[in-house]
């Protein structure tokens, strides 16, 4: 590909998963491998140099909130990369206040950054990259695992920033409502290598030959079809008054064997109890601000949590010969009545390829082998996996990775499905896969749990909405009866 | 971030981490020439008496040491029944033998593990890892790829335990929870070193995004110097150290493990 970008543009980079975006990005930043990790062909230059040889002439911010954090201190953790630059001592100071006070970070600088919500590290993020003054700021999905208000905070630091010092700009997101209006330049890059379309935004994303579309690219008018009416029946299991938090993992069976409780002692409960009853064919969207607990109340819907107060009950119509608490239940038991999809696909996987990974649930069963292998070939179709069914589930793109988590859980054929933030990062390909697959789990009459951020998705699957408190004070009962609305 | 807040009073905070490393670091070397036990106690109530100097809370100082006091003793028991048998032997039953010789060596390895392991805690207690960074960087000029590489590493262990118990819960709930504990722990232990290596080469990767490793002399934000108390410190390590070594040769109890 031949790009030239001039000096303050603001550039939108688009493009399928996998046509190398990302690279591109860690190229222009200089950290991409020397030519021993790698071959190198034509040439990519920053003010006409290597940008391997201008550390800190641009400034790269990445996805992940986490790992980008490299100090205990906020100060500190800014005037890391001012150190590096060999910046002086007495203007290092300087320059952390400025950039503190231009991502409107409002901590004191011995703040721990461990305190930090997604939103807010990811401005301490940019604000590291601020202080080194670079001319480029590389965003690369920055805001892809952050909560709406996040996204709205690290989007205005961002055009604040551009307004102040008119550095040039490119921006990878899949979302591209998020960056519309800040960008005066699109660019797309094919699958092949190429680039598909260039130029301003208006003219691009008119998409006249459909190609962003086929690529994945979320379109702003990216329509979404309404959910069919899902006639919804018995009820599969009853919150009441339910507390959730954090503490010991449950462990099965083998603690009521033993006639012993699992360990209580250093759980926090979250401000909040839920009252949810969850019926054969229904939605239940859990949302709330990052920390509000709609991961940890997931785990506890799921089964893989205590309940640290009030009452969870699995119904008769799941439950069948287990006990009424799930989190009593042996993890075999759990297979066949609830499924869970964790949030970082990574953590499920237990096999060294996409086949035996779907083969563990059902032979976990004690299902015969002809079985194993039907129920193996039918999912690996149906989730467009075939062609990788050899392969190692850690080698495969972030799209095909939730898919083949998701096939996991419905290897088993739970009644329940409780997915953790299961559209994260995904392209539109994977994203509507997702919605038209839950569409079909419910008109099987499968209860669909989701923790999520995007509030499409709720739309598109029809769920029902459950949003948790994230403090105190505004802590209380939330409700959810999910026959409550679009019963037929 | 599961690594514990150091406790920021009393005249400790106020020493440079690597006069506080070095001091216990002194005390250390000496007690480990000599297995006696006059000089581990001369040098374990030195320690006592300027721990009441230090202004630490007594209830955090006894629990952060509480391992100490109880693998003391433990080891001491140990070396009472099973060590070296000399002069007059009191019980023998099977393997046990308590002797002269296996008394006087349970004292002296009872009060040598005190001896040692109090300061180390102590000292560790008191010590901000970014502190000590500065300081290995600063005063010992040990290489900063090496010692800011170490630090950032830090902050991933707590992450590791949120990922370990992720997998675990994921393990339930794929159903393998309970066959084959072994082989479940192994594999769990794989995915997380996998799962380690990917944000070991994410924040690798974000550190050198602003400017890390690069062909620039690198300056400090924070002064790390190395001071007249700090040489204080050192100094009062080696008069504990020392005394106890002479009043150990003075009382004839003094007695050098080089061979066996």
């Amino acid at each position: 590909m031949t790009i030239d970008i001039e000096p303050g543009e603001r550039v939108l980079l688009l493009g399928a998963s996998g046509a190398g975006k990302s690279t591109l990005l860690a190229g222009l930043a200089g950290v991409l491998g020397g030519d021993d990790e790698g071959e190198t062909l034509g040439r990519l230059e920053i003010d006409g140099a290597d940008p391997r040889s201008v550390r800190g002439r641009s400034g790269l911010l990445l996805q992940d909130p986490d790992s980008q954090v490299i100090l205990a201190r906020v100060g500190d953790d800014i005037a890391f990369a001012c150190e590096n630059l060999g910046v002086p001592r007495g203007e290092i100071w300087s320059r952390v206040r400025e950039a503190l006070d231009q991502v409107g970070l409002t901590v004191p600088l011995d703040h721990p950054t461990a305190a930090l919500s997604g939103g807010q590290k990811q401005r301490l993020a940019l604000g590291g990259l601020l202080a080194m003054r670079p001319g480029l700021l590389l965003l690369d999905e920055p805001t892809a695992n952050l909560d709406p208000e996040g996204v709205l905070d690290v989007r205005s630091a961002v055009a604040a920033v551009l307004e102040r010092t008119g550095a040039t700009l490119v921006v990878v997101e899949h979302r591209v409502s998020v960056w519309r209006d800040l960008v005066d330049r699109v660019i797309v890059l094919g699958s092949d290598g190429g680039v598909l379309a260039d130029g301003h935004p208006d003219a691009v994303l008119a998409d006249t030959s459909n190609e962003l579309r086929r690529a994945g690219v979320w379109l702003p008018d990216t329509r979404v079809s309404a959910p069919a009416e899902i006639s919804l029946s018995e009820p599969l299991m009853t919150a009441d008054r339910l507390t959730v938090g954090r503490g010991a993992a449950v462990r099965g069976g083998g603690s009521k064997r033993r006639g012993r409780r699992t360990r209580r002692t250093q759980t926090i409960a979250l401000p909040w109890h839920a009252d949810v009853v969850l019926r054969e064919g229904s939605a239940l969207a859990l949302t709330g601000r990052n920390g509000a607990g709609k991961s940890t109340l997931a785990l506890t819907l799921g089964g893989l949590l205590p309940a640290v107060g009030g009452l969870l009950r699995a119904e008769p119509a799941l439950a069948g010969t287990a006990s009424s608490d799930p989190a009593t239940w042996r993890s075999r038991e759990l297979l066949t009545r609830i499924g869970s999809v964790f949030q970082n696909p990574e953590h499920q996987f237990v096999a060294s390829t996409v086949r035996a990974e779907l083969a563990i649930g059902p032979r976990a069963l004690g299902a015969a082998p002809t079985e194993v292998d039907r129920r193996v070939s039918d999912l690996l179709e149906r989730l467009d996996l075939d062609r990788l069914a050899e392969a190692n589930p850690f080698t495969l793109s972030g799209g095909q990775k939730r898919r083949l988590s998701v096939a996991t859980a419905l290897a088993t054929r739970p009644r329940m499905l409780v997915l953790d933030e299961p559209t994260f990062g995904q392209d539109a390909n994977t994203w509507s896969a997702l919605v038209q697959m839950i569409g079909e789990l419910r008109a099987e009459g499968h209860a669909i749990v989701a923790s999520t951020h995007d509030a499409e998705f709720i739309a598109a699957i029809g769920a029902d909405e459950l949003r948790l408190a994230a403090s105190v004070e505004s802590s209380g009962t939330v409700a959810a009866d999910t026959s409550k609305a679009r019963s037929v | 971030m599961s690594i514990i807040a150091p406790l920021r009073q009393g005249p400790l905070a106020r020493l440079n981490p690597v006069a506080k490393l070095g001091a216990a670091l002194i005390v250390s070397a000496v007690l480990l020439v000599s297995i006696d036990w006059v000089s581990a106690a001369v040098a374990l109530a030195a320690e006592l008496l300027l721990l009441c100097f230090a202004g630490l809370p007594s209830r955090t100082v006894l629990l952060r040491t509480a391992p100490i006091w109880i693998a003391a003793p433990l080891a001491g028991l140990t070396t009472l029944l099973y060590g070296r048998t000399a002069g007059v032997v009191y019980v023998q039953w099977v393997f046990v033998e308590i002797s002269d010789g296996s008394i006087a060596l349970a004292l002296a390895t009872t009060l040598r593990i005190l001896a040692i392991g109090l300061p180390a805690v102590i000292v560790f207690m008191t010590i901000d890892p970014t502190d000590l960074a500065d300081g290995l960087a600063q005063v010992l000029r040990m290489p900063a790829r090496f010692v800011l590489g170490g630090l950032a590493g830090l902050r991933l262990v707590g992450l590791f335990a949120d990922d370990w118990r992720a997998l675990s819960l994921a393990r339930r709930a794929r159903g393998v929870a309970e066959s084959g504990a072994v082989r479940r722990m192994l594999g769990q232990a794989f995915a997380l070193f996998v799962l380690s290596i990917r944000r070991g080469s994410k924040l690798a990767t974000a550190m050198e995004a602003r400017g890390f490793g690069a062909p620039i002399e690198r300056t400090w934000a924070r002064p790390s110097v190395f001071r007249g108390r700090d040489w204080a410190a050192l100094a009062i390590a080696a008069a504990v150290g020392g005394g106890a070594a002479g009043v150990a040769i003075a009382v004839g109890t003094w007695h050098v493990i080089v061979t066996s």
